[in-house]
């Protein structure tokens, strides 16, 4: 491997250094050159590449060929007691989860990309305020909002560990994305139909409802759906809000574990490695396939 | 009738001034050209009309407008555009069908009754002369039409409002001769009824459909006249220069 890495580095200093000589050298010799030079380059960018599906081939492989065997009708009991190993309780609260999470995120994040975008001046410092508050939020990691929802929803509003609380804590999480998803789609907006719109004696209003939102919806989902993938995969950030009772919860202010959080307390206990992997096997699948639909979503808005 | 009044329009973007101290005005029921060199500001001009320039953050215009005798600045932004329609240099239906293209602005003007809606599309597609060419499909998308279909059928939107100008801004700059025939035959059949200004880079169609011709050069009117005075006898060796084809 050491090998390997010198190898690059000395082809790519010996590239500079060559390349300071071509204007010396005869053509025949120098376009000979350039066509080995393309090939080097073009094989390392290929390596790379392998490199990383590679990576993310072996860990699907892995979970998959360690979790598959060990998927069990146990696993997706309908009644459970404590310390159980059924997911069930657990998907039904990550689908509440989710539930509450956008019923609260996308509102607010929309309606704050479209004033971003379509009310305010761009440039002005307003909108450069929201919007580095935005990407700094963007930037925190989840954990700290674990610390924060503990402090603020469970601890300062009462709220105890609950499904709320951890709502609450992960909608905050995710109106970075939100955000940042919905202006991007307002923005591929040709202004041309906002002209159409105005021009015809459309307010703004009418302009935004009727013209702009409509064509900027397949950004829109896109986003959402890679927030709920985001939810979905959340654990430190619910460990401390949404606690981890392994229950399904009867209200809002129940406390429940999502699918990850179980994941990670069926790891915990130690002698449940297989049941970890059969969770994480659905767990993938369902991140996977949240991404695959947002793809397709994304492509079929670009081609319009 | 003067429709269009204006006087001592200065029209600056940021410290750049587009339009300097143009004054004329537009009679009604007649088609008024604007032609000058690209850059000369017959299209700011024409924004300035309809308050299309409210949109540009950094424009700023000083100057009396009116129309019909009131300064368009005294008037609801929105009415205004409703009773001084535009059709854009490049056609730009929405991405929705025919149908609602058209009925667009009605609704937007609050009518809500399905048949007056379809008596006001019906209408407004066969005075854009387009109604045979789509009657059959008006539920499809009207992103599948032609590139002249799409502009007569913006044309058709704008007129569903029922405007009183129809402001055209190189509205066959991107059309094939066949359609830019019919839209220039649409414009004169359209000119009985509402009050046209067009600007156009094509000195012929200036001549062939137009009562009125305006030159601008580097933001300002040079002449103003009959068409058939500044093209056969020009007062400004300028405009003259220009129709003759010796610049811009």
């Amino acid at each position: 491997m050491l090998r390997l890495l010198l190898l690059l580095a000395g082809g790519c200093v010996l590239f500079f250094v060559v390349k300071q000589l071509y204007t010396y050298l005869p053509e025949p010799v120098l376009r000979r050159l350039v066509r080995f030079w393309d090939k080097f380059f073009l094989s390392l960018t290929w390596l790379f590449a392998a490199v990383t599906v590679l990576a993310l081939g072996f860990i699907i492989f892995h979970i998959l060929s360690s979790g598959i065997p060990h998927l069990s009708p146990r696993l997706f009991a309908v009644n459970v007691t404590l310390g159980d190993v059924s997911m069930f309780p657990a998907i039904v609260s990550t689908v509440l989860m989710v539930v509450i999470v956008l019923a609260i995120s996308v509102p607010l994040g929309m309606f704050t990309a479209v004033f971003l975008v379509e009310y305010m001046r761009t440039g002005s410092w307003f909108v450069t305020l929201i919007r580095s508050a935005a990407e700094i939020l963007a930037g925190i990691p989840s954990i700290v909002y674990g610390l924060f929802g503990m402090m603020f929803f469970r601890v300062f509003l009462g709220l105890g560990f609950s499904i709320l609380s951890g709502s609450l804590t992960m909608s905050i999480m995710m109106l970075p994305l939100i955000i940042r998803t919905t202006e991007e789609a307002l923005k591929s907006v040709p202004d041309t139909y906002r002209e159409g719109s105005f021009a015809l004696g459309a307010g703004k209003l009418r302009t935004v409802f009727r013209i702009i939102l409509p064509n900027a919806m397949p950004g829109i989902f896109a986003g959402v759906i890679l927030a709920i993938g985001r939810v979905v995969g959340e654990s430190a950030a619910l460990i401390f809000t949404a606690g981890t009772i392994l229950q399904i919860p009867s209200s809002l202010f129940d406390s429940a574990r999502t699918l990850t959080v179980h994941m990670w307390r069926l790891s915990s206990y130690g002698q449940y490695v297989n049941e970890t992997y059969a969770t994480a096997v659905v767990l993938l699948l369902v991140v996977l396939s949240l991404n695959a639909v947002s793809g397709i979503i994304a492509k079929r808005f670009t081609k319009t | 009738m003067i429709k269009f009044d204006m006087e001592n329009i200065d029209v600056f973007y940021g410290s750049e001034q587009a339009l300097k101290n143009v004054s004329f005005s537009v009679e009604a029921h007649e088609i008024t050209a604007l032609i000058g060199p690209s850059g000369c500001g017959k299209s700011t001009l024409l924004k300035s009309l309809n308050r299309m320039n409210d949109l540009v953050e950094s424009c700023r215009i000083t100057g009396k407008i009116t129309l019909d005798g009131e300064s368009i600045y005294n008037l609801d932004v929105n009415h205004l555009r409703k009773r001084v329609g535009m059709v854009f240099q490049k056609p730009n239906p929405f991405p929705m069908s025919i149908f609602d293209n058209v009925a667009f602005g009605p609704r937007t003007h609050g009518i809500k009754s399905k048949r007056r809606l379809n008596d006001i599309v019906e209408k407004a597609l066969r005075d854009a002369a387009l109604w045979g060419e789509v009657s059959d499909r008006l539920g499809k998308s009207a992103l599948g039409l032609s590139g002249g279909q799409q502009q007569r059928l913006c044309i058709a939107r704008a007129l569903a409002v029922e405007p009183e100008v129809l402001l055209m801004d190189e509205p066959t700059s991107a059309l094939d001769p066949i359609s830019t025939g019919k839209v220039e035959e649409l414009a004169m059949e359209l000119s009985k009824d509402y009050t046209i200004i067009i600007v156009t880079h094509n000195m012929q169609q200036a001549a062939r459909i137009s009562n009125k011709t305006t030159f601008f050069l580097l933001g300002e009117v040079i002449e103003h006249g009959t068409t058939e005075q500044v093209f056969s006898n020009p007062r400004n060796e300028k405009t003259e220069a220009y129709i003759t084809g010796r610049f811009g």
